[in-house]
């Protein structure tokens, strides 16, 4: 198995130049994505934010809520109109107390084709494989979460014995 | 839900922790870092032979990992690293269906 990158696409039945919008605009980007940049994407900059809750999906929101305000960067690599834009960031890089500006960081790359319904958007984040293992299974809390909860119910078990 | 080959590979975890004594032993070793079969068996009745039966059944079961450090056998928590990375892509690969669904939603309005 492939664990260095992900790759996903979806149709998107809107005009080619919508799309790119709500890509290369910082503060569209930042609505449905749930963040808020501070400037505007430029390529080679590196840019500023912080979680705030999507203004799409009350659900995710909810879930995005716990985070509201954590500062995340991101460096846009590429912005080619209509047909490319990547930045890197750090997955996962959610607990303040941690400096992952040295880390390696991960490629998010949108690219756009035109097809007869619309726009087939495809993104690929990759460079998973440079990331410590440990950060990895400390970045993902659903994992930690379930060990933490493993180890509490072993602990109340024992305890009841 | 796991899926029916996810619960025939954790049967060997199930079956790992289903003894006090190993249940103990990861315990300590998952909350209080590496330990030493020697720092293992302070606290407890049983033989440090038997300490080390049981640490390699969690071992071959992929939750606990010994190492020699100097003189000493170190022991340690380990969660299957590999099935970590991949969970924590799939968990990712789920973050970017999302993501791109609430895309969909916004420019579709």
């Amino acid at each position: 198995m492939n664990t260095d990158r992900i790759e996903k696409s979806i149709l998107l039945r809107a005009p080619l130049a919508r799309v790119w919008r709500a890509l290369a605009d910082s503060n569209e980007f930042g609505h449905w994505f749930g963040m808020r940049f501070e400037t505007s994407f430029a390529p080679g900059a590196t840019i500023r934010g912080m979680i705030v809750p999507t203004g799409v999906d009350p659900e995710v929101a909810k879930a995005q809520k716990p985070y509201e305000g954590t500062p995340l960067e991101i460096r846009i690599e590429r912005m080619e109109p209509e047909r490319e834009f990547s930045f890197r960031w750090h997955p996962g890089a959610v607990d303040p107390s941690i400096d992952y500006s040295k880390e390696p960081a991960t490629l998010v790359s949108f690219t756009l084709e035109p097809t007869a319904d619309g726009v087939l958007l495809t993104v690929v984040e990759s460079g998973f494989d440079n990331i410590p293992l440990a950060r990895r299974a400390q970045a993902f809390a659903q994992n930690e979460q379930g060990w933490t909860m493993v180890v509490g119910l072993i602990e109340k078990y024992l305890h009841a014995a | 839900m796991p899926r029916n080959s996810n619960l025939a590979k954790s049967a060997p975890v199930f079956a790992a922790l289903g003894d006090r004594t190993r249940l103990r032993l990861l315990l300590r070793l998952s909350s209080g870092g590496p330990r030493s079969i020697k720092d293992l068996s302070k606290q407890s009745t049983i033989t440090r032979q038997a300490i080390t039966k049981h640490l390699e059944i969690l071992a071959r079961a992929g939750l606990v990992r010994g190492a020699r450090r100097g003189r000493e056998h170190v022991w340690r928590f380990q969660p299957n690293r590999m099935d970590e990375a991949r969970r924590s892509l799939d968990q990712i690969s789920r973050q970017w269906d999302q993501a791109l669904a609430r895309l969909k939603t916004f420019v579709e309005a």
